[in-house]
């Protein structure tokens, strides 16, 4: 193998697996755009995406499209569920506690999911054919095709709602000013649950499509999770774009560490070039400056 | 309300002074057990709770031992050493055991032993690590095989393979730490040079890029060391990358969840150690472990409803071995049985043939091992 295709290969590689951080850190987006609040629970709804799919598939005996459509909606509940019973009644609360109640959040629906589909690792089968597609010496799995494909839809679909719809411009001026935005005759309470059930159904969808490749368990959104924010973190709070590019270079960084160095180094390189990154530019690679008015 | 609170302490009196008086004739001999039956080591530490239950009703249905019933008193350590070592206090001080099966983990169990050496009771530990049982301890026994019978049983069947350069890829928890060490002690013994060595995370979900390194090295074959649901993913990844070099696993993933994990596609043709317990119908009539093995299998299969696991094998093994000290002995003090375990010669169990000596506190030879070929979904053992 060529030293090129290596490279080549780190890089696939690293790009899958760096979109699925994306897709956990568009959902960050989402909620934060509409919230201001950080869900720290969002690793969990990626990590419910691919297990409510796994047991419709085993024990539903479902077809594969009606398992994954099915697991993604029905995460989209539990996000309005989220909303409903812990985030609304402490409507008015600061910004950090309601943070901290995600993390709670977040520990129950890891503990339920322990509790109801075990602790064991599953796998899902692959959306199409298993066969890696050689590119230029690397080779490469249909399933990150499909990886690719849909976050860069979502991600397309979600500047499409941002931008260009009243719905989605009306959850960024609730994010902007809360009061002003309710005297503007915006549902704030409807907005942020609607808010939460995109961000869980962008976070579940992650979770389907990566669960063929890398496997599923009742634990795996404390990684993702976290993998996600630092994506987030990486690309700029608040902006979808910025999530997914950090998520995929966060992704071919850390490939590229344990390909280049050392496997024992990988997470410890990408963290520290994510610290050096944040050291020089705070607001993230894509954020803009933000200005504070007084 | 104070007449009331006067009702109950004298009934607790009365109890004090009738449960002694009813214990001496048939008290029972108490066996404590601490397993990881949750947390992430509950792959080992649920088969064995289930076991150990298994045998204290089978036991006891025989008539128990020296006529006495027998009482397996289980605690969960959740995977922590802390909680294990509380469990072992409350064994010890509360429970009043004669000996302690488990924990599952090296690190629990390295975590209790000043606690048995203080209380001077025997442990028959069912975690694997190389220095449970060296240096000898006086009171600590083991039932798996060490990691270094493993290493030493690939790197025989590489050797003849015609295998010298080799790639090492080993998880970077416990377990994979310590065969890796027994990896690249013994591999100068086997005329083997390791030219690379490769570690990942126990949590990690891709493989590719160490695979793709170890691509471009001349190994010849490449051993992975680690536990579900690593060894899993580096199965599918080589598959994906196209790499045909020997794959050689350890007996980590010697379950069949390991084959469900990887797909039975991408673990065609892996090779690894494993004990003669998962693939029992391969196992010749006329061997010892044969009766032992079909037995063990049907009595769980039946009562649990799931498949049988190596790892429950190994609180088989040391629940059979501590019964067999006492009916040795004809006594149930700990120090008669740790006598007793230490006299123990020719014991076949689950996991191979038991020799203990004053030398010797985990008793089994290479001969517990047999390589295995993973074909078509199923294990097949080699010759």
């Amino acid at each position: 193998m060529s030293f090129v295709a290596q490279l080549l290969q780190y890089v696939i590689t690293g790009a899958t697996v760096g979109a699925t951080y994306g897709l956990a850190g568009l959902g960050f987006t989402v909620i934060f755009n509409a919230t201001e609040v950080i869900n720290f629970a969002q690793g969990e709804f990626v990590m419910l995406g691919g297990m409510l799919a796994v047991f419709a598939l085993r024990w539903g005996g479902l077809p594969l499209p009606v398992a994954v459509l099915g697991s993604v909606l029905l995460v989209s509940g539990v996000g309005v569920a989220v909303d409903r019973l812990t985030i609304r009644p402490l409507r008015g609360r600061s910004v950090i506690s309601l943070i901290i109640v995600t993390i709670g959040v977040s520990i129950l629906l890891r503990g339920g999911a322990m509790l109801v589909f075990g602790k064991d690792t599953f796998a899902l089968p692959p959306f199409s054919s298993g066969t890696p597609i050689a590119v230029g010496g690397a080779a490469m799995l249909p399933q990150s095709l499909w990886v690719g494909g849909v976050t860069l839809l979502t991600l397309l679909l979600m500047k499409l709602y941002f931008d260009r719809t009243l719905l989605g411009k009306a959850m960024l001026a609730c994010a902007c000013d809360r009061k002003a935005a309710a005297l503007m005759g915006i549902s704030v309470d409807g907005m942020v649950t609607l808010s939460f059930a995109l961000s869980a159904l962008v976070g579940a969808l992650g979770g389907v499509i990566l669960a063929p490749i890398t496997l599923t368990s009742y634990d795996v959104g404390i990684l993702l999770g976290l993998k996600g924010f630092a994506a987030c973190a990486l690309g700029g709070l608040g902006n979808p774009f910025g999530a997914v590019a950090g998520g995929v270079i966060l992704g071919v960084l850390e490939s590229l560490a344990a390909g280049l160095l050392s496997s024992g180094y990988k997470d410890a390189v990408a963290f520290v070039i994510l610290l050096l990154l944040l050291f020089l530019r705070p607001a993230g690679l894509f954020g803009g400056r933000r200005v504070e008015r007084v | 309300m104070r007449s009331k609170a006067l009702a109950v302490m004298l009934a607790a009196l009365v109890m004090l002074a009738v449960l002694p008086a009813r214990g001496t004739a048939a008290e029972p001999i108490r066996i404590g057990a601490i397993f990881s039956v949750t947390g992430p080591a509950a792959f080992l530490g649920e088969p064995e709770r289930n076991t150990a239950k298994m045998l204290e009703e089978d036991l006891n249905k025989a008539g128990g031992l020296l006529g006495r019933k027998v009482e397996v008193v289980v605690y969960d350590d959740e995977t922590d050493a802390t909680k294990a070592v509380t469990a072992v206090d409350r064994l010890i001080k509360r429970d009043r055991v004669a000996a302690v099966v488990g924990p599952s983990t090296t690190g629990s169990t390295l975590a209790i032993i000043p606690k048995v050496e203080e209380a001077r009771i025997p442990l028959v530990s069912c975690a694997a690590a190389k220095r449970i049982g060296d240096p000898v301890k006086k009171w600590v026994f083991k039932t798996p095989q060490n990691d270094e019978l493993a290493v030493k049983k690939i790197y025989a069947y590489a050797q003849k393979a015609g295998v010298t350069k080799l790639a090492l890829v080993t998880a970077s928890d416990a377990f994979g730490a310590a065969g890796r060490e027994e990896l690249k002690a013994l591999a100068g013994q086997y005329g083997l040079s390791i030219v690379a060595d490769e570690v990942f995370g126990p949590k990690d979900t891709d493989m590719t890029a160490q695979l793709t390194k170890i691509k471009g090295t001349e190994a010849q074959a490449v051993i992975v060391w680690g536990t579900n649901p690593g060894p899993a993913v580096i199965a599918r990844n080589r598959v994906q990358l196209g790499i045909k070099t020997p794959l050689y696993m350890s007996h980590g993933v010697a379950s069949p969840k390991f084959i469900e994990l990887a797909g039975p596609e991408n673990a065609e043709g892996i090779l690894l150690p494993a004990g003669r317990l998962i693939a029992e119908e391969q196992v010749p009539a006329g061997h010892p472990q044969k009766k032992i093995l079909a037995a063990y299998i049907k009595d769980y299969e039946a009562r649990f409803k799931q498949p049988v696991s190596t790892f429950g094998g190994y609180a088989y093994d040391a629940i059979q071995l501590i019964a067999q000290a006492i009916r040795n002995t004809r006594s149930a003090e700990p120090t008669a049985i740790r006598d007793g375990l230490e006299r123990i010669r020719g014991f076949w169990a689950t996991t191979g043939e038991y020799n203990f000596s004053a030398e010797d506190h985990a008793g089994l030879t290479e001969e517990a091992f047999v390589m295995v070929r993973i074909t078509k979904g199923a294990w097949e053992i080699l010759k």
